[in-house]
């Protein structure tokens, strides 16, 4: 286990440098003078030369990206150009906001989307399976910025019972500790804004998590048929425990293995979608962050927010894989 | 005195034509051919039949749309705008009084030429790539694989959104950037199979015969690695429609007055209390089309695994 995890460590390093580099390129494969493109067609020769000169654009391309790199490294993400303001300051309560979205998000998915599939397992080939297996289909299918606006219009906009955007209500802020606010809620021992807080998170998180709920149903369903035909449940059966015990005791354990992989690649797709649900939903996450450094060509933002997402994105991979190889004994690395 | 290299290809040559019992293979063929047995088994799926049925609606929708509305897609109306669905308007009229079933139809063709052409790019590319890695292996192998890794590294949208950012903002270019981000998913499962593929007996009795690589590869390794690759491609389609009209409703892709149906969708945002056809029905479309090309996936799968068969 030990020799995998440091095997599995050493793995990440050409990767990271990758998406480094990637990233670092998107500045320098813009066609024609990226400080032009950055500036616009009216920008002066003055402003094109400042520009240049600031982002380094005069250097080679590997001073260029040595300098990045260097920077990376102290945790400098540069600055942003629509706002002047140290891009690492900016993005840190946006971190926040996208975790607190992806946590809940996949706490819906995993909470009916497990539940799901078990059901469906366990009444095969009734209604119950093929209504919950549509559903899944279904919601694999359905964009989810589509799904998002038809939440709000519903929800928030038809029946009134759910805020339409934002973290929290505009007024009586709530003060940031953590910037996980339903943390920050709880730390502040305010329940009424725990709800609203709460509240918040309903519509969107419902969103973002639907794709991953209904892959999470369909691998439940066929991980749990396929390890309810093996021989220790068979054997359990046998003994004459119930078919409730025989599911949630023992068939859910050896099922839950292959949808923990699918919980880790999908969290990353939590981490993409995020982009169009806190686009919809006003969510001040990362998301939003690029999107709105997108429409101004801030590219230092969108840089930065792109490597940030990936980055969490292969780190969260990289716990799915080791807590993989802890759960699964029957696995040798 | 013939050289080696013409002994090798008439060898090559005999490989093929030679059957001691033709009438036989052939029956034996017909009796197993994974592809015949794969096509019965999708006629009897009541879900791949009706995948098929709404991938074949939209295909056809695409095609006859100027012929079926008397509208425009781009042709504005003022006074007719945000009119709900009439007589006239079948699905109502937008913030400008266009026709929205009109937009629809011109839109399906779109989302299918998107869809297809992205993942052709895609497939060929991947393919590719995938089978040079895993035959050739070693440093090429190494090489191509870390490159895989780096792009499945990003989320896709956000792959996506990266060369959008490069490129600038169309359709076009949305295309492009669905169509890499989707190369390394076929280079790997490519690659997959082309490293199991590589030791089995058939293959090194075509080695043992003196066959040229190229030669293994197109007629030996590509044939039968086209099962997943078929299902992939299926599959592939719907999440490249779901990708470009994810660019189009960010702005990254179509751009107005084309009438793509991720771009109908934020068009649609300001208005969704006063004329919520302007949202449901985009929405809709995307998601049946979508549902369609699943369901074909799901379907060609199960056929294609010889696991589903009991």
């Amino acid at each position: 286990m030990f020799a995998y995890t440091i095997r599995r460590l050493l793995m990440l390093i050409p990767v990271l440098l990758g998406m480094t580099l990637i990233v670092f390129s998107i500045v320098h494969l813009i066609p024609g003078n990226p400080a032009q493109v950055i500036l616009g067609e009216t920008a002066t020769q003055e402003a094109i030369q400042q520009l240049e000169q600031s982002m380094g654009l005069n250097e080679s391309f590997f001073t260029q990206y040595g300098f990045y790199l260097a920077d990376l490294l102290q945790g400098d993400l540069g600055s942003s150009l629509r706002t002047k303001s140290d891009i690492s300051h900016e993005i840190l309560p946006r971190i926040a906001a996208t975790f607190e979205l992806t946590f809940f998000a996949m706490l819906f998915a995993i909470i009916i989307g497990i539940n799901a599939g078990i059901i469906s397992a366990w009444k095969q080939n009734s209604w119950l399976d093929f209504a919950a297996m549509i559903f899944a289909l279904v919601g694999v299918s359905m964009p989810i910025f589509w799904l998002a606006l038809m939440e709000q219009w519903v929800f928030a906009q038809e029946l009134g019972w759910l805020p339409s955007s934002g973290r929290q209500p505009s007024t009586g802020q709530i003060e940031p500790i953590t910037h996980f606010y339903v943390i920050d809620a709880i730390l502040h021992w305010d329940f009424d804004r725990l709800i609203q807080v709460l509240s918040h998170l309903v519509l969107p998180a419902v969103a973002l998590g639907t794709i991953p709920m209904a892959i999470i149903a369909r691998m439940t369903r066929s991980s749990m048929l396929e390890v309810m035909k093996s021989d220790y449940i068979r054997t359990v059966r046998a003994k004459g425990s119930g078919q409730f015990l025989v599911i949630y005791k023992h068939a859910l354990r050896n099922a839950t293995i292959p949808v923990l992989t699918v919980i880790g690649l999908q969290t990353g797709v939590l981490l993409g979608g995020a982009i169009l649900t806190e686009t919809i939903f006003a969510w001040p996450g990362l998301g939003r962050y690029v999107y709105e450094a997108i429409n101004h060509r801030d590219y230092p933002v969108i840089q930065s927010g792109i490597l940030v997402i990936a980055f969490l994105f292969v780190m969260i991979n990289l716990i799915v894989d080791l807590l993989y190889a802890f759960i699964d004994p029957r696995i040798k690395y | 005195m013939k050289t080696s290299e013409e002994q090798r290809e008439q060898l090559e040559d005999e490989s093929q034509v030679y059957n001691p019992n033709p009438y036989q293979e052939e029956e034996d063929v017909e009796a197993i051919s994974p592809w015949k047995d794969a096509l019965k088994q999708l006629r009897k799926s009541p879900l791949a039949i009706t995948g098929f049925l709404l991938v074949l609606f939209f295909i056809i929708l695409g095609f006859v749309a100027p012929f079926v509305s008397p509208y425009e897609f781009d042709g504005d109306d003022p006074i007719n705008r945000l009119q709900p669905p009439s007589a006239d308007h079948w699905l109502g009229t937008d913030d400008i009084g266009r026709d929205i079933f009109t937009r629809l139809a011109y839109g399906a063709r779109i989302s299918l030429i998107t869809g297809f052409t992205a993942v052709t790019g895609a497939l060929v590319f991947g393919t590719l790539l995938g089978i040079i890695s895993g035959y050739f292996g070693r440093w090429v192998d190494m090489l191509i694989s870390r490159i895989f890794d780096i792009l499945l590294a990003f989320p896709s949208i956000l792959l996506a959104i990266a060369v959008v950012a490069i490129l600038g903002a169309s359709l076009t270019n949305a295309l492009i950037a669905i169509a890499i981000i989707n190369i390394p998913i076929f280079g790997r499962l490519v690659r997959s199979k082309v490293i199991s593929l590589r030791e089995e007996e058939f293959i090194l009795a075509a080695k043992a015969q003196g066959m040229k690589r190229g030669r293994i590869l197109l007629h030996h390794i590509l044939p039968n690695s086209l099962a997943p690759i078929i299902v992939q491609a299926t599959l592939g389609f719907g999440t490249a429609i779901l990708e470009a009209a994810a660019l189009g409703f960010l702005g990254l892709g179509a751009q107005p007055p084309t009438p793509e149906w991720g771009k109908m969708l934020s068009d649609s945002r300001d208005f969704i209390q006063l004329a919520p056809w302007t949202l449901i029905f985009p929405g809709v479309s995307i998601m049946l089309v979508v549902l369609g090309f699943n369901l074909i996936g799901d379907g060609l799968r199960d056929a294609l695994d010889p696991k589903m068969k009991n």
